[in-house]
């Protein structure tokens, strides 16, 4: 029976990588999520599972080494922060296009450009809407607390071994430096089989594997395009989730994810201390985003709140969502700033009840 | 049971490590908790805070902006920190290197010279479990041998030789606080 | 018909075979224009690969640049990298299957442009991986641009009057950079402008490969070759042109050979 520890997202999330039997991590320091590779340095994790630990060169070299090991048919994974993820959106876009499974950890801080160290949720655009060139989408998993981020580590690997697709968990400064406690699943052995679609040597049994994304004929591509899109279909039929708490009798709601839920779930206290009838709808897949689950709410309640910490990023989706049957107006603070849960009963009162 | 608590003061004073083992000692009596470092450049020789929540439900936002306690080590967090006690709570401080002392009539103001007591035992590196002592004294919300238990946890194994002495500075900060000026 | 001329029935009879295509080379057309080096250099790594009988061991990873579609041409499990990023992608593979070889194939612009720092540090690291680098001095496949190796005073279709040290700077000498890193541990510079050259890069080729079961570090292999295209030449001229420009600058020989 494992117990609770107390540990730091970023930590958890390192930790729960080495029980997933995660057989590759290649990154590079970046603040606030260095934690990640510390912590896996110091854990020994070739000695624990025989699990390589690569500090690259650069983001660059981070994310196409992960491309190589997923190529190989391993479980391979990355962490950064903002300026970081943006320099792999290369390799991204190319392990999309190849159709091969990696785990993406994005502690975002604030930007735009080098920004701040601080916490923030102005990568959503980047991490559900492309990011890299072409169209492809990532499966984007959002934690709301160091359980999470550790449990998340698990679900990224099934979803992206399932689909062949990479799979994001986007979370925040916040989220990776605090502690809380957690519970750890027991360890998992590393695979000893390759996938069928693997580079590990032709053998006379097989043809000869290529992993490519590139196919210069426009109506073979297009064809691929396709069949990537029928993917990304059942992708968003089987795998939204998300969270809905104190929404039975909401009459308002606050649709927040990652930290920003966490602060939300207070402000919906206070309301309802006052009186005030307000539901939370917490997304956690961020892609696909659960539509349907929020156009179901706008029939129920008079209005939304998207709280972000960002310039208003969800609320587009939200907005989309509910096709202008009820009012949706957003809330966020910037550049690293956290907002209080007094401010976001004041922004639903103004915004929402009042507006 | 939620107790919101600020303990804040400079880099190096153990600040961090005594949020952590007041939240193992929570977790040790089943309870829920966070806790929540300022990060940054704020880290490097300069100030250091940290945001614990000790809840017997699930915790909400582990960000806040008021505290039922603020433990308060230097001058800079006194005067960042003393005007976000609410109304009715406690404020501990240590009185070394305080020239301007609280002057909140509406809380309840405790001292404790833990840093001038570390001196004396010859460990300046046990003044923040003289202050957590203090605290408990106070508070009185866990059984000693579950901070004993927290401790264990939070120390590496490689300082477990440090526990007894650890287990004195919080004895010594149970007798040592002073009551300034209460409310209730 | 002479009373001793051979049939073409007897011309294909097994015995009085002298040479046939590697195995390890596809049937798929090259696309690659006549007098290009980059045919004979992959036939060589599909010989080499054969004799070795390591097809079942050996991933090659495919570079952006006139080789990015090598991989239809080998008969073996490849991936194709993004720009520049072969080194840090073969290191992905070497790293989690160990005991297989692993290769890169780079151009110059894909090895020395946009692909430098994967390049230094894979080497740097020493991983034990086998990288293949084809210096023609243009970018091929782009239309003829200049090239970090483009020599001074070489025309290209970004420098038309030539390559100016004041503008551009000096061509760069990868492999001499590399030579120098602890992390490598063979190092050779050739060519396969002639039979005889060609011979030589073939062992040389292949000492990349063998030294690689050896887990002593990184083998660099250069290949300075030509491009009659982009340098507007027949492919006879481009050959005696590579030998008498290419050659004085990017002098051949091994650099750096393991210690006996």
């Amino acid at each position: 029976m494992e117990e609770f520890v107390l540990m730091k997202g970023n930590e958890a999330i390192a930790e729960a990588a080495i029980r997933a039997g995660t057989d590759g991590y290649f990154g590079y320091p970046i603040t606030p999520q260095s934690e990640v590779i510390e912590y896996l340095a110091a854990a020994k994790p070739h000695e624990r599972t025989g699990m390589v630990l690569l500090q690259a060169e650069s983001e660059v070299a981070a994310i196409n080494m992960l491309y190589g090991g997923a190529g190989a048919g391993k479980k391979v994974m990355t962490s950064s922060s903002s300026p970081g993820i943006s320099l792999m959106q290369e390799g991204i876009s190319y392990i999309a296009g190849s159709e091969l499974p990696c785990l993406l950890v994005n502690v975002v801080r604030g930007g735009p450009g080098l920004g701040t160290i601080q916490p923030s949720q102005s990568d959503y655009f980047q991490s559900t809407k492309g990011g890299g060139h072409g169209d492809y989408n990532l499966i984007v998993l959002a934690p709301a607390s160091v359980q999470e981020m550790a449990d998340f580590v698990s679900l990224g690997y099934d979803l992206a071994f399932k689909y062949r697709n990479p799979v994001m968990i986007q979370t925040d400064g916040a989220l990776g430096q605090m502690m809380e406690k957690v519970k750890f699943k027991p360890q998992q052995p590393r695979s000893k089989k390759s996938p069928d679609w693997a580079t590990t040597g032709k053998t006379p049994d097989r043809e000869r594997i290529i992993i490519t994304s590139l196919d210069l004929d426009p109506s073979r591509q297009e064809r691929f395009n396709e069949k990537l899109q029928v993917k990304y279909r059942t992708i968003k039929e089987n795998e939204v989730r998300y969270e809905k708490i104190q929404c039975d009798d909401a009459e308002y709601l606050f649709v927040a994810y990652g930290t920003s839920s966490r602060i939300c779930q207070k402000s919906m206290q206070m309301a309802r201390e006052e009186g005030i009838k307000v539901g939370l709808f917490r997304p956690i897949t961020l892609w696909p985003f659960p539509y349907n689950e929020i156009r179901e709410m706008a029939g129920q309640v008079e209005g939304m709140l998207s709280v972000e910490m960002s310039a208003g990023q969800m609320v587009e989706d939200v907005r989309l969502a509910v096709e202008a049957t009820v009012k949706v107006d957003h809330y966020g603070r910037m550049g690293g700033i956290i907002p209080s849960s007094e401010e976001i009963v004041e922004a639903l009162k103004q915004k929402i009840i009042g507006g | 049971m939620t107790e919101e608590i600020i303990i804040a003061g400079f880099g190096g004073q153990g600040v961090l490590s005594m949020g952590k083992i007041l939240c193992y000692s929570g977790v040790m009596e089943g309870q829920e908790v966070s806790w929540m470092p300022a990060y940054g450049p704020e880290m490097r020789g300069g100030t250091a805070n940290v945001t614990v929540i000790l809840s017997d439900n699930k915790i909400s936002s582990p960000i806040l902006d008021t505290f039922d306690t603020a433990i308060i080590l230097n001058q800079q967090s006194m005067d960042k920190f003393e005007s976000a006690v609410k109304p009715g709570g406690l404020l501990i401080y240590d009185g070394n290197g305080i020239t301007r002392h609280p002057e909140r009539e509406d809380i309840n103001i405790y001292r404790i010279d833990a840093a001038e007591e570390a001196t004396k035992m010859g460990s300046t590196k046990t003044f923040n479990m003289i202050v957590l002592g203090g605290y408990l004294k106070v508070k009185k919300l866990y059984k000693l041998e579950s901070v004993i238990k927290g401790l264990k946890k939070s120390l590496p194994e490689r300082y477990h030789h440090m526990i007894p002495v650890n287990e004195k500075a919080i004895h010594r900060g149970l007798e040592i606080i002073k009551e300034v000026a209460t409310v209730n | 018909m002479a009373e001793n001329a051979i049939t073409t029935k007897e011309l294909i009879k097994k015995e009085n075979l002298v040479y046939q295509k590697t195995k390890l080379l596809t049937d798929d057309v090259m696309h690659y224009c006549p007098g290009c080096g980059h045919g004979t250099t992959h036939r060589l790594i599909a010989e080499i690969i054969e004799e070795m009988g390591i097809q079942s061991e050996i991933i090659g990873v495919a570079p952006v640049g006139c080789s990015v579609l090598m991989y239809n041409y080998m008969n073996i499990d490849m991936q194709e990298a993004a720009h520049g990023r072969a080194p840090a992608v073969a290191t992905g593979i070497k790293r989690l299957l160990p005991e297989k070889y692993v290769f890169t194939y780079q151009g110059d612009g894909d090895l020395a442009a946009i692909g430098t720092a994967e390049t230094i540090h894979a080497c740097n690291r020493g991983e034990n991986i086998t990288i293949i680098f084809i210096n023609n001095g243009i970018y091929g496949m782009t239309g003829g641009q200049m090239a970090p190796t483009t020599l001074v005073g070489m025309k290209s279709s970004t420098t038309p009057y030539g390559r100016e040290v004041s503008q551009m700077g000096n061509p760069i000498k990868m492999t001499d950079l590399v030579a120098n890193l602890p992390g490598t541990y063979f190092v050779s510079r050739q060519s396969v402008h002639t039979p005889g050259n060609v011979r030589k890069t073939k062992k040389a080729i292949r000492k990349a490969f063998e030294y690689q079961a050896l887990n002593k570090g990184t083998c660099f292999v250069e290949v300075v070759s030509n491009c009659p295209s982009g340098w507007k030449m027949t492919p006879l001229e481009s050959n005696k042109w590579l030998a008498e420009n290419m050659l004085p600058f990017y002098p051949l020989g091994d650099m750096k050979v393991p210690e006996q």
